[in-house]
């Protein structure tokens, strides 16, 4: 188990709010969210802060429940009778998708926010070739997702985690691709996608 | 219960859904993604007025409607930046290509990398240009392409260092168009660095699960022996 004042990664270690320092923005959050009383209180910047600490929050919620999905995914497809660079990357990637997992949750944690709950999810993989076409699919809508969600970070320390992030997200799908034999980047400029096109595509794999 | 036989299809529909990629090419996609990239940049420059008028709690917001002239030179020179990387990579694949060192497959796969940057060139020229900026002017280089073993590393050496790049800079960009653009091509990048680095025989992800960004003083340090001064 994990102590949560355990570095998850350097990268999101360095988190500010505003122009405050973390410590003193949870002390103040904490104030804030725990006194309804006083919740009028407090003055403008601290609740202006807060406010886009929430909506980072939502952000990086919405990346860990991407992130959970692709752990769980690679860590089903380990299950399969894989071989070559597929059984090498189903490995690989399943331990970088669950460090991104830890990371957001460390992180989330230290901002003040809950961690979004694992879902179960159902993939129907049943051999190399059903994976292989998956998660071709899966690592092109991670780096979209990340590449549309990027802007919207008003933190800039998230921003430069997130961007830490995608950047393996295209490295796997780049991957992927070349044992497919699909063209690893096919176009000049990845797409972005909003969360509602991101989560319309990765609902079926989510059992309800 | 979803069908888990609908899954992949499903995926795919989305990742093709045409409203999504519409409203992507209009920001900065494709082919004739130059042109519409620096239309929607366009509300950025008429704002530049000559005063800031940014409180503090406005420049926290990083990505308000509203850039000062600062932001806004800030993220030209990173524009600027980004522009003679890209044309270095450019001029490097013209070049390998031209060499004639690869066949087949593996030639296709540096051509079409080559046109990318040569996308990238375009984009970041117009955007610079939209925004009031002037783009700086390519670079005379010299890259060493007689030997396949050598060009290949060098070739996964300049992608790794490009995505390195772009991820530097992503967090100081002020404009949201602008970064959005950045970080579509931060992936791109990243693509090609591994792929290439397949083909030298490297880990795909050398620096682990979160890739490291490098500065601009170390970038520019590093590609100095391919300029000609």
């Amino acid at each position: 188990m994990r102590n949560k004042n355990t570095p998850v990664a350097p990268e999101l270690e360095q988190i500010h709010v505003g122009s405050m320092t973390r410590s003193s923005f949870l002390l103040k959050s904490a104030l804030t969210v725990g006194t309804v009383a006083g919740a009028g209180a407090v003055g403008p910047f601290v609740s202006s802060a807060l406010a886009q600490a929430n909506g980072d929050i939502d952000i990086l919620n919405f990346a860990l429940t991407l992130e959970y999905l692709e752990t769980r995914f690679y860590k089903t497809a380990m299950g399969l009778n894989l071989t070559g660079d597929a059984k090498k990357y189903a490995k690989d990637f399943a331990a970088d998708e669950q460090e991104h997992v830890n990371a957001l949750v460390g992180t989330i944690k230290k901002l003040g926010g809950t961690p979004a709950a694992k879902p179960t999810f159902q993939f129907g993989i049943t051999d190399q070739a059903s994976f292989l076409k998956l998660a071709q699919t899966l690592e092109d809508t991670g780096v979209s997702a990340y590449n549309g969600a990027g802007p919207l970070l008003k933190n800039k320390d998230l921003l430069a985690a997130a961007g830490s992030i995608v950047q393996i997200e295209a490295r796997h799908a780049a991957a992927i691709r070349l044992v497919n034999g699909a063209n690893p980047s096919p176009d000049a400029f990845d797409k972005s996608l909003d969360k509602n096109a991101v989560l319309k595509a990765v609902t079926p794999l989510i059992k309800m | 219960m979803p069908d888990p036989r609908n899954q992949t299809s499903a995926l795919d529909v989305i990742a093709d859904d045409p409203t999504s990629r519409k409203k992507f090419l209009r920001m900065v996609g494709g082919s004739g993604g130059v042109a519409a990239m620096a239309v929607l940049l366009g509300a950025c420059g008429s704002d530049n007025n000559s005063s800031s008028t940014s409180t503090p709690a406005a420049a926290t917001t990083g990505t308000a409607a509203k850039s000062s002239a600062s932001d806004m030179k800030g993220d030209l020179d990173i524009l600027n930046y980004a522009l003679t990387l890209e044309f270095l990579e450019t001029d490097f694949y013209n070049k390998v290509i031209d060499a004639g060192l690869f066949k087949g497959a593996t030639a296709d796969l540096l051509k079409g990398f080559g046109e990318s940057e040569q996308a990238h060139v375009d984009a970041l020229k117009a955007t610079i240009t939209k925004l009031g900026g002037t783009p700086v002017t390519a670079p005379k280089t010299k890259f060493d392409v007689s030997d396949a073993t050598a060009v290949a590393k060098l070739a996964a050496t300049v992608e790794n260092l490009g995505a390195a790049a772009y991820l530097e800079q992503a967090p100081k960009i002020k404009n949201a168009e602008v970064l959005a653009a950045a970080l579509s091509i931060h992936s791109v990048e990243a693509r090609h660095a591994a792929t290439l680095n397949t083909l030298v025989k490297k880990s795909i992800t050398p620096d682990g699960a979160f890739g490291k960004p490098a500065k601009m003083a170390d970038v520019l340090a590093a590609v100095k022996p391919f300029i000609v001064a």
